[in-house]
């Protein structure tokens, strides 16, 4: 292993190249900005063999995309927020069509208001679109999630495109070490993209067609399978980059100081490495505190969240995102939602929390307070709230 | 692990003297992490940046709130800005001024000053001081070399240009050692 120090956004782009994909499609829009600049300048300086198509919008980005994969292409594209909120259709069309790719969100709040700043509302959003979705903790992650994500994605089990998530500015703007993987480690992990279908001349196919009511429901079906086929996809193509390089992705969740933990954290992203350090301090003060960070939301792995909590005596859920009228008078967040579906007939509780919203920040003593709160049975509420500005 | 937080506006490079003094202590042999206050910038407007220094891997994402160390670029931004909030006893702030500091310093806190604009205009051309103040901020602190430091700046400018920043960063760099061991 060989660590380097660069940006967050730079690590993705490099990782990007390493993937070898044939087209880059893609808008810039902050956070992600940086990903796309470099990745420009990759191609512009030869490094990388593939058509940067300049477009002039988000759901033209995607559509080139899907113009690519389906004529048996790897393509890449990378967005966030409003911009990924302009490939709404597109990403429904991309896992529809079963047209495998990687996608980078630099995870940023959904306007309006206006903000430019963190949290995981905008992929969430697109949660039921039919793609698979990673949330990685760190920047060494976010680049991994890269190569296992063409693997997972054009696997001729699943076919279905992969957004790796990663929390803008938080990671992307972030100086940190990663091990980048040399071109041949790449190469031999993630063997050239082999189509299943595509669009040839000399053997004509339709792809995106009209389905009547009698054969729509299966296609949704057929979708639903192939997100579940991809549970086993991911533990392999996870198993073995742990076997090649060190670094074990076979589990679709970590579970952090879990062994007799009495409250359990569950988040996803980048707040779990802040929930990780709040954790050590409350263990040495003789809390019983644990994380399980879901690492692949979807397919969501609801028998691992099942295994990994049955002990526990309370659960708090760590949000950055709402669901917006869910939950009667009380607040639910997504990840909430699916990990009390994923515990249902338990009668452990879990109570949730709306946290770090639009970019604000989360400290030590936050987590120790959303711990102090689960242990009064005070939750499924807004985390922080600024009472003097309502 | 250490801390450092520094202030200064818009344009005057504090984004870059994170990432730079990061990848110094990087080559260094620790782990780091840089990132900004992510804001909306403008050209002027109070900004910050961070660095995170340690032996194991860092996994804490929250902004700095108790820094071991402060560099300050614009002495003008103590009127502004808490720049010394949070500072640890035993704490070194570093102020780009060429007067003495008379704003309340907390208990505890090492106030090292140096012109670092005057540096920069006679070796750079430019009032841009953030070389200089790395340079000040491997003498005063040890956290990074000097020859960590020159191979950051040689690696992100080029030709004459870095040359040009590692003499900023060495006459600041001798200046702070003098200015450290005299007080």
């Amino acid at each position: 292993m060989a660590l380097e120090i660069m940006e967050g956004s730079i690590a993705i782009a490099q990782a990007v190249r390493r993937c070898r994909p044939k087209v880059v499609a893609a808008y810039p829009i902050t956070p992600q900005t940086h990903i796309v600049e470099s990745l420009a300048e990759i191609v512009a300086n030869d490094e990388l063999d593939a058509d940067y198509i300049t477009v002039e919008s988000e759901f033209s980005a995607l559509s080139a995309c899907v113009g690519a994969v389906a004529s048996g292409a790897r393509a890449y594209s990378a967005t966030t927020s409003q911009g990924l909120a302009l490939m709404f259709e597109v990403c429904f069309n991309m896992a529809g069509m079963r047209l495998p790719i990687v996608m980078t969100i630099a995870n940023r709040a959904m306007g309006a208001p206006l903000s430019i700043w963190n949290d995981q509302q905008d992929s969430i959003s697109l949660r039921d679109a039919g793609w698979l979705q990673f949330y990685a903790e760190n920047n060494q992650e976010a680049v991994d999630l890269h190569y296992i994500g063409y693997r997972v994605a054009e696997d001729h089990r699943v076919l279905l495109p992969v957004m790796v998530c990663f929390d803008g500015f938080i990671l992307s703007h972030t100086y940190e070490p990663v091990d980048m993987l040399g071109q041949e480690e790449v190469d031999d992990y993630l063997p050239p993209f082999v189509p299943k279908y595509r669009l040839d001349a000399a053997a004509p196919v339709s792809m995106g067609m009209y389905a009547t009511p009698d054969y729509y429901l299966e296609f949704r079906y057929e979708n639903d399978l192939a997100q579940k086929r991809a549970i086993d996809v991911v533990r392999e193509a996870g198993q073995e980059f742990g076997e090649r390089f060190g670094r074990d992705y076979s589990a679709l969740i970590e579970s952090y100081r879990m062994e007799d933990a009495e409250t359990a954290i569950v988040a996803m992203g980048s707040i779990c490495g802040t929930t990780k350090d709040a954790i050590d301090e409350m263990r040495s003060e003789g809390k019983k505190v644990g994380l399980v960070r879901i690492r692949c939301f979807r397919p969501f792995p609801a028998e691992d969240l099942r295994a990994a909590l049955g002990h526990v005596s309370r659960i708090a859920v760590l949000d950055k995102n709402v669901s917006l009228g869910a939950g009667g008078t009380t607040a639910r967040g997504a990840v909430g939602l699916e990990v009390r579906d994923a515990l249902y007939g338990s009668s452990i509780p879990v109570l949730d929390y709306i946290i770090a919203l639009g970019g604000r920040d989360v400290r030590i003593d936050d987590i120790k307070d959303v711990v102090a709160a689960c242990e009064a049975g005070d939750g499924d509420r807004f985390f922080g709230l600024r009472t003097e500005v309502l | 692990m250490q801390e450092l937080r520094i202030h200064g506006r818009g344009g005057q490079g504090s984004v870059t003297a994170a990432e730079l003094i990061a990848v110094a202590a990087f080559e260094g042999g620790k782990y780091v992490q840089a990132f900004p206050a992510f804001g909306v910038e403008r050209r002027g407007a109070p900004v910050q940046a961070f660095v995170r220094f340690s032996d194991r891997p860092i996994r804490l994402r929250s902004q700095v709130y108790t820094p071991d160390f402060v560099i300050v670029q614009d002495s003008s931004l103590i009127q502004d800005v808490d720049v010394f909030k949070g500072m640890r006893p035993g704490g070194i702030a570093i102020i780009n001024t060429e007067r003495p500091i008379e704003h309340a310093i907390p208990e505890g806190v090492r106030i090292l000053t140096i012109d670092a604009t005057t540096i920069a205009l006679e070796t750079l051309g430019l009032p841009i001081t953030n070389t200089a103040l790395m340079g000040a901020f491997a003498a005063a602190t040890g956290m990074i070399s000097f020859e960590t430091l020159s191979d950051a700046l040689r690696h992100r400018f080029t030709g004459s240009l870095a040359e040009k920043n590692i003499g900023t960063a060495r006459r600041a760099f001798d200046e702070m050692k003098a200015t450290a061991e005299a007080a």
